[in-house]
């Protein structure tokens, strides 16, 4: 881990409340520059407006961010953000090459007049992640894990120090899984790019993450995958009877949610079964 | 001297391609972003705007265009979210069309100026309106040019989109006014009720034809030239209405498209 600068994110007793609804309370978290953080917790306890209030899209209702060092602003460039994934009209005329395009000039005003600049980092990015081959069919028409690529492409095309990812995972199959975060993996470790990871399911993640964030309404915990998931802290946190169980190197959760959109035990029916 | 030397049909001909230009650019952001509905309530208080102006003495295509720009503001500030923007259109082209039924009871010459209004005039333009649709056609390519890339972003990918700063309400606003001064345009070739043949239909057979997203455009804008100028001559020659004409030219291009273009549903489960 990079040392010396400002920490990547920084929370300090940050509250958000939606609607009137207290969302998390009191959370204080340093997201060191270069590290893995994957954030988990049942669905509907502000993941996603986590990384909207480092984005700058969502103010707090209590306590501080910031980011990089300075209050976060909307189109930070030093932030790659691979939104949860929404399938295209396949009808919709937008290649693969132009969707990565977005994330280097998507932003600006105007025409592009010199295509070629941007040609090159688009196809540098696009060969990076071995996604060259479908960059010219319309993104509607591809698989989810060729999308999922896509937008992990145009994320990382402005070579961003932080990347933001909500549910990447969602939708793939085990070996598209292992694949993203290979990808994703490999960027941490060779940019030494903090990447802050929501995720339903902690076990793709687990040879990658240094910590893990896990939100649970009224309360939270942070620290390293072998703090978090045991049956005491997990019962801590969710008032509940927890059981963690370990099996080949996979986690299985009984008696809560671990995560968002499938139940847990469906979820890991290969290590039961 | 054959029919095309007279001086009307030549100022319909450059009306006519300057509309075509406009509408065929604008098209392809009409069908990504769902709007067919704006356009459709935009024409229609267009009408309404036009029957006021007769009311009072002024220019049709003066409150037409008064009319949509005004539409335009208030579905902008109305509706915000996409569930609530069909509404906002809803009710203000109600309300619209309401006000033009009054004015249409007013005024007691009007009923050959509403079918003008409703069907197209394209072969009563005058020089000025000539001068006046070029005016506000620069208008409108060069506010699309202005917010071609950060309009594209946030239509085909809003999260991401609004994460790297692009403003998506201006963006949007912005939009609606361009839409509302294509509208306007393209109601004085076609009529208020056929502006879709001109703001829909191109756009959707270009899209069957390429996925690139410039050449969707430059195809969108060839149709629309064609469904025009065609249109144009096969009612110079007939004297049928020129819409009819345009919308059938417009028609056929889209079922071709869609029966043997490169993205027709056939051709794709075969290349899967």
């Amino acid at each position: 881990m990079i040392t010396g600068g400002p920490p990547a994110v920084r929370l300090e007793r940050a509250s958000l409340r939606l609607g009137g609804r207290p969302i998390w309370t009191d959370v204080s978290l340093t997201v060191a520059a270069g590290e893995f953080l994957a954030v988990i917790g049942p669905n509907g306890v502000g993941k996603t407006s986590l990384l909207r209030v480092v984005l700058g899209l969502q103010s707090l209702s209590a306590g501080t961010v910031q980011v990089g060092g300075r209050a976060p602003r909307p189109g930070n460039a030093a932030i790659g953000y691979v939104p949860q994934q929404r399938a295209f009209d396949p009808d919709l005329p937008i290649r693969g090459r132009d969707l990565v395009g977005f994330g280097l000039n998507g932003h600006r005003w105007g025409v592009t007049v010199r295509p070629e600049g941007v040609r090159k980092r688009v196809d540098g990015i696009l060969r990076r992640l071995d996604a060259a081959r479908y960059a010219d069919a319309p993104v509607g028409q591809l698989s989810g894990g060729e999308q999922q690529r896509l937008r992990i492409a145009q994320a990382l095309v402005g070579d961003p120090t932080i990347l933001l990812c909500d549910e990447p995972l969602l939708s793939l199959d085990l070996h598209f899984q292992q694949v993203i975060v290979q990808v994703i993996a490999d960027w941490n470790r060779s940019r030494g790019a903090t990447v802050i990871f929501v995720t339903h399911d902690i076990n793709p993640l687990l040879s990658a993450v240094d910590r893990i964030l896990l939100l649970a309404g009224a309360r939270w915990a942070a620290g390293s995958p072998d703090e978090i998931l045991t049956s005491e802290t997990l019962s801590r946190v969710y008032g509940l009877p927890v059981e963690v169980l370990r099996h080949r190197g996979r986690v299985l959760v009984v008696g809560a949610e671990l995560g968002g959109h499938e139940p847990v035990l469906a979820a890991h029916e290969d290590v039961i079964g | 001297m054959s029919l095309w030397h007279y001086a009307f049909v030549q100022q319909a001909l450059v009306a006519g391609a300057v509309t075509a230009i406009v509408a065929g650019f604008v098209g392809p952001f009409v069908t990504a972003r769902n709007m067919g509905f704006a356009v459709h309530g935009l024409a229609e208080v267009g009408f309404t705007g036009a029957a006021g102006a007769v009311l009072v003495g002024l220019p049709a295509e003066l409150g037409l265009l008064a009319a949509c720009f005004a539409a335009a503001l208030a579905i902008g500030v109305l509706g915000v979210r996409l569930r609530e923007r069909d509404i906002a259109i809803g009710t203000i082209l109600a309300f619209g069309l309401g006000l033009g039924v009054l004015f249409l009871s007013l005024y007691t010459r009007y009923a050959t100026e509403a079918f003008s209004i409703l069907f197209g005039t394209i072969m009563a333009v005058s020089r000025d309106d000539v001068v006046r649709s070029a005016v506000v056609g620069a208008v409108v390519l060069v506010a699309l040019a202005v917010v071609y890339r950060p309009l594209r972003f946030a239509t085909v990918d809003p999260e991401a989109a609004e994460a790297r700063g692009v403003p998506m309400r201006l963006i949007s606003a912005v939009f609606l006014l361009i839409l509302a001064l294509a509208v306007a345009e393209a109601a004085q070739v076609v009529g208020v009720l056929l502006v879709l043949t001109l703001l829909i239909t191109p756009a959707g057979a270009a899209q069957r034809l390429t996925p690139h997203p410039g050449l969707v455009i430059l195809y969108s804008i060839v149709i629309a030239v064609v469904a025009t100028g065609g249109g144009i001559a096969c009612g110079v020659v007939t004297s049928l209405p020129v819409s009819f004409f345009v919308a059938s030219i417009s028609l056929a291009v889209y079922l071709t498209a869609r029966l043997i273009g490169p993205r027709a549903p056939a051709a794709r489960r075969a290349a899967a």
